[in-house]
């Protein structure tokens, strides 16, 4: 038997016993910026594949929604920092090995592009928007300039929709601390799972049957391709070092099993799987809302599991010998 | 580069944790945290056992997983030392480096907001003096010095002694070493 | 202009707002530690004016410039908000209830003095009691003399050290002073025996001990738990409880029947080696086995180990040796086979202690009491030498008790002497005067008529520190910072009460420092050079061991090593150690084993906020299989009942290997009542109050505390 304990009380607050540094507000920035990403990347898609017609939403009013979303996710972002004064420190410098660094760049990219994509498409998704504004001279010039140049616009916002979803998993697996972070395959499932959230929100809002269509048929994909994904992490997980299959102990038998497994995998992907292939062969257009609503759901679930469960993750672990909460006296 | 290094010989450690007292007045650490802790650890069943105790902080490391994931510089290798330190003027609180650290050796101000750590007790240090730890423990189980000099204590001990780093398989090339 | 001042530091990176400790204005005033009895001297440091931290006087033998971690958190004491803060005074209510009201020191000095001449008018000053521990304590005890009382007992003797003092005295006519005089630095074997060198954080001794270690001396463990030495040594023999006396016996056995024990200076220095030779006799390490459990080879191994390094071979005396009831025969025992060892006077061994001939301030002389603690005795413990706390207690109790008042110092009584709180309570409503001078409100001051609030170490002067060490040295105690609250010194305490009991001439300063001042100049320094130094080492004037063939007279009345102790002989003692075999526990119960944790030290610190942050509460260790069996698990809390049905406080468990099946342990310390101390307030349990079977030793008084029994009550919360 190997008892290991600290002898001199260690209560560091959210630290320990856990370590929980992070809460909602990271989960809920890693869901928005991934929905962001997936906003960006099908506004630019359906653009650059002519998709006016069959989805006129997508091409010319979802941009709009991509800085909003991503502005929601930056405000949690900054309700977690604990020296909030000093925010502006990640732009005075670039760290070329900090992800969050690269992170913060790519944010800043996020708002120019997003604002050029809304621009290019204000007068065909938002005439009553544009209309009030064509009178001021120079906005009248600047839109006709933003048009002209619409699809290099949207060419520029694929690579960096992609950048951000590939970021917000990056971040996590950047930690070779926290095991169940570590490994490269969180950047592809928050990818996948970012689109997807994107492809949903946008099915959730078009009115016209065919878009809503295509995004069915294009979601579907996605989580077909997001359960491949997960299901190499369990591999990845479950053959790994110790303190990965202690990760694994926690989804396949643990404190986070019932929300990976019931939740996650089957609420928020076998489930709106099923409703959509349904929808597809036409079968059940009356549940049409459930299936993006629970995608988003379990997109959001996929984030707390993987910011919470990480965290708990860790190489080393003491138990103290003395009751912590003793010293709630001091105060 | 100077390359500083704590050894601390597990053999003649007790337990005390006058290196926690210590460290919490010289460094005016607020109440309630800490900087460096003493763990116990038994090995065996009764009348076989062995324990073995040490004294832990942040293992300023070579590799420092911390420093890399800062995104603003805040946290950083001093001078061109491996001496760890956070920068609280550039810390923005957004607690990478926590995650980043295998060792849970980083703690979140309070009051206050930044990251906190040991700091080798570097105002001591550049003033010729050992971290306050190494420098009241009664059983003189910590030594300080420095790795690149041959003829330094640590590296004298490291040369002569069993010794092992806490989980080594991170990477880190952590520097506070347990001689065994 | 304004806006930018608040703004640019702010947003520019003002590093005026993180200072390095250290970079501010420092100053260090010299003390000596008062967080335990080892009094090191160490410097306590101040910036900008602000508290900041207490470190070891470089020059000190007793720390050897390190504090120990009570040391180190000294500062916790000073900033305890719980503190005594101003005099309080019993009254009694309308409604009969008794309170404490807030009193200024000129009312609660009067009202003691008041009593003080009326009970010295009644009965006469002798039937005062001082009941007092820690350094400061001399203040009082000099009042306590020059009133006309003789009687002063401090649970340090017969809770604590006494029958080892006395076990070294019967043998070498002379005990271990405090410093203990072990050469430990130099010793290339070392023997514990129920001591717990790093459990308990002696300074000189754990610095001694590890520099044994790091010159690889044999370290030979003897302890039912594995304790931290244990851990550390060579052997390590899990012995029965209780049976200690069995196998020092066995190991004198196997020195005298295999001719390792030092011939030359047995011949030289001791007497009543010849009968000693024929009582080990029976005592084989076959038979002894059978008592310890203790393997036979493994007797002979460890006493060959000893003898091959003696005389540089320590059989540690231990200090705190109340356990039994037969504890100053097992001293005993232990002082024999270090003669047997040779080791007494030698290097490596016990060496021979030196203090300072400081000159006592010029006084007139006390008043002869008419009684001292020898009466609270009568004619039980023929041996102790001081007071036995527990019979003044019990002189103290009914219309006719002995005693009429009180003053206790330090010392909180009811957590410092098992079992002893119903006693107190009928003490405290028989006497007519129980003032007590603490600066924490423990639960002793709960019992007083007057509370005094003395301010801390750090805040006052005390005597010169002049213990025996390795050479003479003097420490000074001066105050770093004035005291906080309406709290004051001892040493002024004692002056007003003195002033109002006239005793004037016995307090002809204003101020403390002066009598400190006119010491140090008879040896030729100063208050002015001590304030700087904090330490005056002298040159030793007689050596530190014996030489080789020295002729060398022991203060016992045959001049020589006694072996065989007639002394104990003509009171009807057993001359030489016997063994007896312990009680065992009954179905269900387990030892109740105690002792002690480094960070505290006892009671006294575990309310220091410092040291509370460490180890708030103490934790029962139990054996894995005993927490199968219960049903028990890490870190939920239980109580303990022992046979007599009392039932101690809520205390954690702690499943470990490192504690036998039969037994628990626990530290010492903890289970506060008082709810004045808010942070230690009913927090784990008090193991004296479960100790109702107290064996008590009849040589001295000391009370037997090992032999008691609990069981374990799950919480059914």
């Amino acid at each position: 038997m190997l008892e290991e304990i600290l002898v001199s009380v260690r209560s560091n607050p959210h630290i320990d016993p856990v370590m929980s540094v992070w809460g909602w507000e990271i989960s809920v920035y890693l869901f928005l910026g991934g929905l962001a990403a997936g906003i960006m990347f099908f506004s630019a898609l359906m653009l650059l594949l002519n998709k006016d017609d069959e989805a006129p939403f997508s091409v010319n009013g979802l941009a709009l929604l991509g800085p909003v979303v991503l502005s929601l996710g930056m405000t949690t972002l900054f309700l977690d920092l604990s020296h909030k004064l000093f925010v502006w420190r990640f732009y005075t410098t670039f760290e070329p090995t900090s992800p969050m660094s690269y992170g913060a760049w790519i944010l800043i990219l996020f708002y120019p592009v997003g604002i050029l994509q809304i621009l290019s498409t204000l007068r065909k998704g938002y005439p009553y928007v544009a209309n009030l504004v064509n009178d001021i001279p120079p906005v009248a010039g600047l839109l006709d300039l933003v048009e002209r140049y619409q699809r290099l616009i949207a060419w520029l916002a694929i690579p960096i929709a992609v950048a951000l979803g590939i970021y917000t998993g990056i971040l996590l697996s950047a930690f070779s601390a926290r095991p169940f972070w570590n490994t490269g395959l969180l950047g592809p499932l928050f990818l996948v799972s970012g689109l997807s959230t994107g492809a949903a929100l946008t099915a959730l809002i078009a009115r016209q049957h065919s878009e809503r269509r295509l995004l069915t048929r294009i979601d579907a994909g996605l989580i077909v391709v997001e359960l491949l994904v997960v299901a190499l992490l369990l591999i990845n997980l479950t053959t790994g070092s110790k303190p990965q299959l202690d990760a694994a102990a926690m989804l396949m038998g643990g404190s986070y099993t019932g929300w990976f497994w019931v939740v996650f995998v089957a609420l928020g992907l076998l489930v709106p799987l099923a409703l959509e292939y349904f929808e597809i062969r036409g079968s059940a257009s009356s549940i049409l809302m459930l299936a993006p609503v629970l995608v988003l759901v379990g997109g959001y679930v996929l984030r707390v599991i993987a910011v919470d469960l990480g965290q708990e993750t860790t190489w080393i672990n003491y138990q103290n010998e003395f009751n912590t909460q003793l010293l709630d006296r001091l105060h | 580069m100077a390359h500083y290094a704590m050894v601390i010989d597990t053999k003649l450690c007790i337990g005390c944790c006058d290196c926690v007292v210590a460290c919490k007045t010289e460094n005016k650490v607020p109440e309630g945290l800490n900087r460096d802790w003493v763990v116990e650890a038994t090995q065996g069943t009764y009348p076989n056992l062995k324990t073995e105790f040490r004294s832990e902080r942040c293992n300023h490391c070579s590799h420092a997983t911390c420093v890399y994931m800062c995104p603003t510089g805040a946290s950083h290798h001093w001078n061109g030392t491996n001496i760890v330190l956070v920068d609280p003027n550039k810390c923005t609180g957004c607690k990478a480096c926590i995650a980043a650290c295998p060792y849970d050796a980083r703690l979140i101000m309070h009051p206050g907001g930044y990251i906190d750590k040991c700091t080798f007790c570097h105002h001591r240090v550049e003033k010729g003096l050992d971290p306050a730890c190494v420098s009241t423990c009664p059983t003189h189980c910590m030594h300080f010095g420095l790795l690149d000099d041959p003829s330094s204590n640590v590296s004298e001990l490291l040369r002569t002694r069993e010794h092992k780093v806490l989980a080594p398989e991170t990477g880190n090339e952590p520097n506070v070493y347990y001689l065994i | 202009m304004g806006a930018g001042a608040v703004v640019s530091p702010l947003l520019l990176g003002g590093c005026s707002a993180h200072p390095l400790p250290g970079e501010g204005k420092v100053s260090r005033t010299p003390t000596y530690c008062d967080m335990c009895f080892w009094k090191c001297a160490a410097f306590v440091e101040q910036e900008n004016g602000q508290a900041w931290k207490v470190t070891g006087n470089d020059t000190d033998l007793h720390s050897e410039g390190r504090l120990c971690t009570r040391g180190t958190g000294g500062l916790g004491s000073y900033e305890d908000r719980d503190r005594l803060k101003k005099p309080l005074l019993r009254v009694t209510g309308a409604d009969g209830r008794q309170t404490f009201r807030e009193v200024s020191w000129e009312e609660a000095l009067d009202f003691v003095a008041k009593r003080l001449q009326s009970i010295a008018a009644d009965y006469g000053p002798d039937r005062t009691a001082l009941l007092n521990h820690g350094s400061g304590a001399n203040h009082f005890k000099h009042l306590m003399r020059a009133y006309g009382s003789g009687s002063n007992a401090e649970p340090a003797f017969a809770q604590c050290r006494g029958p080892r003092d006395v076990g070294f005295e019967l043998t070498f006519g002379e005990g271990l002073g405090s410093p203990e005089r072990t050469d430990m630095e130099h010793s290339r074997c070392i023997v514990l025996i129920g001591s717990h060198i790093g459990e308990n954080l002696h300074n000189g001794q754990v610095q001694t001990l590890a520099a044994a270690m790091r010159r690889d001396a044999t370290l030979i463990t003897v302890d039912p738990r594995f304790s931290v030495p244990a851990g550390k040594s060579k052997y390590w023999l899990p012995i029965e409880p209780g049976t200690d006396i069995a196998l020092l016996l066995a190991w004198m056995h196997v020195l005298i029947d295999e001719n390792l024990y030092d011939k030359d200076y047995i011949e030289r220095y001791a007497t009543g080696f010849d009968q000693l030779a024929e009582h080990v006799a029976r005592y084989s390490p076959e038979w002894v086995y059978l008592e310890t459990g203790i393997e036979p080879r493994l007797i002979r191994t460890t006493a060959r180990e000893m003898a091959a390094s003696a005389p540089a071979t320590l059989v540690h005396p231990g200090r705190h040796t109340v356990w039994y009831g037969d504890d100053t025969q097992r001293s005993r025992a232990i002082a024999i086979l270090n003669a047997l060892l040779g080791s007494w006077g030698h290097k490596g061994g016990l060496y021979i202690k030196e203090s300072v001939q400081l000159p006592k301030y010029p006084l007139p002389d006390y008043p002869k009491p008419k009684t001292t603690f020898r009466t609270a005795h009568g004619d039980r413990y023929p041996f102790a030498n001081e007071g036995v706390s527990n019979a003044l207690i019990e002189a103290s109790i009914g219309p006719d008790a002995h005693y009429k008042g009180w003053l206790v110092y330090g010392t909180n009584l009811p957590m410092t002497i098992p079992g002893i709180r119903p006693q107190l309570k009928a003490a405290m409503d028989s006497l007519e005067l129980v003032v007590v001078v603490d600066t924490m409100p423990m639960e002793i001051t709960g019992y007083a008529d007057v509370v005094l609030p003395e301010c801390t170490y750090l805040e006052r002067y005390d005597d010169l520190r002049n213990a025996g060490e390795r050479h003479p040295s003097l420490a000074l105690r001066m105050p770093a910072f004035e005291p906080r609250f309406d709290s004051k010194p001892g040493w002024w305490i004692a002056k007003q009460l003195g002033q109002r009991l006239g005793l004037d001439k016995y307090f002809p300063w204003e101020d403390y420092a002066e009598v400190i001042d006119w010491q140090l100049k008879q040896v030729g320094s100063s208050l002015e050079e001590m304030k700087k130094t904090g330490i005056k080492n002298f040159p030793r004037t007689r050596p530190r061991y014996f030489s080789p063939g020295q002729a060398v007279h022991f203060y016992t009345p045959s001049g020589k090593i006694e072996l065989y102790s007639q002394q104990l002989a003509d009171k009807g003692f057993d001359p030489m150690p016997e063994y007896t075999r312990p009680e065992q526990p009954p179905e269900g119960f387990y030892r109740l084993n105690y002792g002690r944790m480094p960070a505290h030290t006892f009671g006294k610190t575990t309310n220091n906020p410092l040291l509370f942050q460490l180890a708030p509460e103490n934790t029962l260790w139990v054996n894995p299989l005993v927490a199968n069996e219960k049903g028990l698990t890490n870190g939920e809390y239980v109580r303990l009942a022992n046979p007599d049905g009392i039932v101690s406080n809520r205390i954690r468990v702690r499943v470990t290997e490192r504690i036998r099946p039969d037994s628990v342990f626990m530290a010492h310390g903890f289970g506060h009542r008082s709810r004045r101390l808010h942070l230690t307030h009913e927090v784990g349990a008090d193991d004296s109050e479960l100790m109702t079977n107290v064996k008590v030793d009849p040589l001295m008084g000391g009370t037997g505390m090992r032999g008691n029994f609990v069981t374990i009550v799950k919480e059914t919360v």
